[in-house]
């Protein structure tokens, strides 16, 4: 009993983390007003990014940046439309979404041998797990606490981005810039650079999330390897009402449907496959339904900023 | 329009440098690429049947940006267009006059209950259409996944048995194999190139739905308050315009015109349903060509039937001596959505043109 809950706590952990990571993504973008949803192709280049590059350096560090900085690339071009020239941002983002997986597959077909999938990494040249020699074997705490290092990552920044957005100046501002644009610019803030600022982190979230994936949940890139949750992180920044812990709350939920699949399927239970994994959405939905109040976004999420030109 | 055009090029060429940074020769390329659309009666009817479901799921997506909406269901509207249209073809036997519009309407009519389900849950619950039309993909994904393996309908693992002849919108489709027509191809071999693909009535129904969807938008009362309520929620329900009845009415018809590409898929080309290992991105696809062809019917058409000959000139650059990554295309198409995204920077190099026009004159 406890080493099934164990399995189930361990297993939510660990695929929670990716969307989680992308999630807060879409929380930084979109409290400075900027719709992303781009999200997905952001997730799945950094991916692709963090295989090749620990496939080639060996280290994963250098591969989990790399993610980052490769996502972060697309989150700058999503800036440059979306803040500098007042690109409509839902569109941007589609194009993102074309971009990215565009890219990612194009550069890996020319690195590896015309494949649409890295490597295999050994499992040196993936994130690391340092408690696994320490844990003791069988325990409940080794199956919940064995984790890769993204894990404890993820939940870290989920701190550090509720600290940054609601106890620090730099917050106030991203917030401010997010419901009412005009009134933060009459106020001196530099609306564009805070927008520029967060596209582009919120690119490099959504490349660590792609990273957690290929680099430590799989140990390479394909091409089906995202399909779908970078949109999943989108609905839970929307489920967790554009804040850092509600969208945990809500990655949590799915990585715990996800964990419930593949320990169903390890019982005796006969539910068809397709059922179970099909109960995430649908639970969504009915909670959704259930919501008094109807989620807000920030005021200003979506609308282009442009100054007067007088 | 200027900004399509201007943005087609632009990608063009941007994907040009790609190509030739990435140590490819993009004239080759596109000569290939170019090749492989006209080169032959058969590649020409091969992208028509391409372009024929990718047009109609982006009617869906214009029709409901046109009244407000954002429909990402048109994946899950078409899945579920699918599905009902091969249980149905499979399972009833019924003269083709009766069969194939039975057929036809039953996965537009899934597929539009698939989308007023979102639309139904955004004016009850208030639930984003974008949420929901996600998480209604994934349900429709796994729901057409589970019907592949059905007993009965299942002909072995992970494909269903085809559909009856009577359901089948695929021209001359027993005739092609046989005697006669055989000896017929012998002496035709423009004839014999078109139909080895599988041509169908698919692109007529095409047209009808772009008739149809503009018509409506434009002629009707039905589209005038449709769109009204997209355009100004507060503005409609003042003039007497049920804001909740619209929005599900929206998505109804999106839904059926996302249902309505998955049934001509299976009924023209597939035949059958096969279980799918990811998303198949009709539907986001069909995001790009709404926003190419600027959210209108006829400009769907023309986008839709743009994205065909890339796709499918596009697979051919493949192949030697070019052994170019057919990827490619997506970033063509990347770009060119990303540059629609902006017409202001049209506005833009306009009003520097001007400006340095005006400094010269001085």
């Amino acid at each position: 009993m406890l080493s099934s809950l164990g399995f189930i706590i361990g297993t939510t952990l660990m695929y929670s983390t990716p969307l989680l990571f992308t999630s807060l993504g879409g929380v930084v973008s979109e409290n400075s007003g900027v719709v992303n949803i781009g999200l997905e192709g952001m997730m799945t280049f950094g991916a692709f990014m963090a295989a090749t590059v620990g496939y080639f350096t060996g280290n994963p560090w250098l591969g989990f940046l790399s993610g980052g900085l490769g996502a972060g690339f697309l989150g700058l071009l999503h800036a440059i439309a979306c803040v500098s020239f007042g690109a409509s941002q839902v569109v941007s983002g589609i194009a993102i979404n074309f971009l990215g997986p565009g890219l990612a597959l194009f550069l890996s077909r020319k690195f590896f041998d015309g494949a649409t999938m890295t490597y295999t990494l050994s499992i040196e040249m993936k994130m690391p797990k340092y408690f696994n020699h320490i844990l003791p074997e069988g325990t409940f705490i080794r199956q919940v606490l064995n984790q890769d290092i993204t894990v404890f990552m993820v939940f870290s920044l989920v701190f550090v981005i509720w600290f940054v957005l609601y106890r620090t100046r730099l917050g106030l501002r991203i917030r401010a810039v997010g419901e009412h644009p005009k009134a933060a610019d009459t106020l001196g803030v530099n609306v564009y650079r805070i927008r520029y600022l967060c596209v582009i982190f919120s690119g490099v979230f959504a490349g660590f999330g792609g990273a957690a994936m290929s680099i430590a949940v799989a140990s390479n890139f394909f091409q089906t390897l995202i399909s779908g949750q970078g949109f999943i992180a989108l609905a839970a920044m929307i489920f967790g009402k554009w804040k850092p812990q509600g969208a945990m709350i809500a990655c949590l939920i799915f990585g715990a449907a996800q964990a419930m699949v593949i320990f169903i399927g390890g019982t005796a239970l006969r539910v068809p496959n397709e059922f179970l994994s099909m109960m995430p959405y649908v639970l969504t939905l009915v909670i959704l339904m259930g919501f008094v109040g109807k989620a807000v976004a920030p005021a200003a999420d979506g609308i282009p900023y442009i100054k007067d030109e007088s | 329009m200027g900004m399509t055009f201007f943005s087609i090029l632009i990608a063009f060429f941007m994907s040009g440098i790609i190509l030739f940074v990435a140590g490819y020769d993009p004239l080759q390329v596109y000569r290939v690429m170019i090749e492989g659309v006209f080169g032959r009666p058969k590649y020409i009817s091969w992208v028509i049947i391409k372009s024929t479901p990718l047009i109609i799921t982006g009617l869906s997506v214009a029709f409901a940006f046109r009244t407000g909406l954002f429909n990402i269901g048109a994946e899950g509207q078409f899945m579920m267009g699918s599905t009902i249209a091969a249980l149905l073809g499979y399972f009833l036997h019924l003269p083709p006059l009766i069969h194939i519009p039975l057929v036809f309407f039953a996965g537009a009519l899934a597929g539009g209950l698939w989308g007023g389900i979102a639309g139904f849950l955004k004016s009850r619950f208030g639930i984003h259409e974008v949420i929901s039309t996600i998480m209604l993909n994934w349900i429709a994904f796994y729901g057409h996944n589970f019907v592949v393996s059905i007993p009965g309908f299942a002909r072995r693992t992970n494909i269903s048995f085809n559909i009856q002849d009577s359901a089948s919108i695929i021209l001359l489709r027993n005739w092609k194999f046989s005697e006669a027509g055989r000896a017929w191809f012998a002496d035709h071999p423009f004839w014999k190139d078109i139909l080895k693909t599988p041509v169908n009535g698919g692109i007529l129904v095409a047209v009808i739905l772009v008739l149809v969807t503009w018509y409506i938008l434009n002629r009707t009362t039905l589209g005038y308050r449709l769109r009204a309520v997209g355009f100004n929620r507060d503005a409609a329900e003042f003039g007497g315009i049920s804001v909740p009845r619209s929005i599900v009415l929206s998505m109804f018809i999106a839904g059926m015109l996302g249902g309505a590409a998955g049934s001509l898929q299976v009924m023209g080309v597939a035949s059958n349903l096969s279980t799918i290992a990811a998303m198949e991105g009709y539907g986001f696809d069909g995001i790009a060509i709404a926003l190419i062809g600027n959210n209108t019917a006829f400009g769907c058409l023309f986008a839709g039937l743009l994205f065909g000959a890339l796709k499918f000139g596009g697979a051919k650059i493949q192949s030697p001596p070019v052994r170019a990554p057919m990827e490619i295309i997506n970033i063509m198409i990347g770009t060119i959505v990303f540059f629609i995204a902006m017409p202001r920077l049209l506005k833009m190099f306009n009003k520097w043109r001007q400006k340095k026009g005006r400094a010269e004159n001085a």
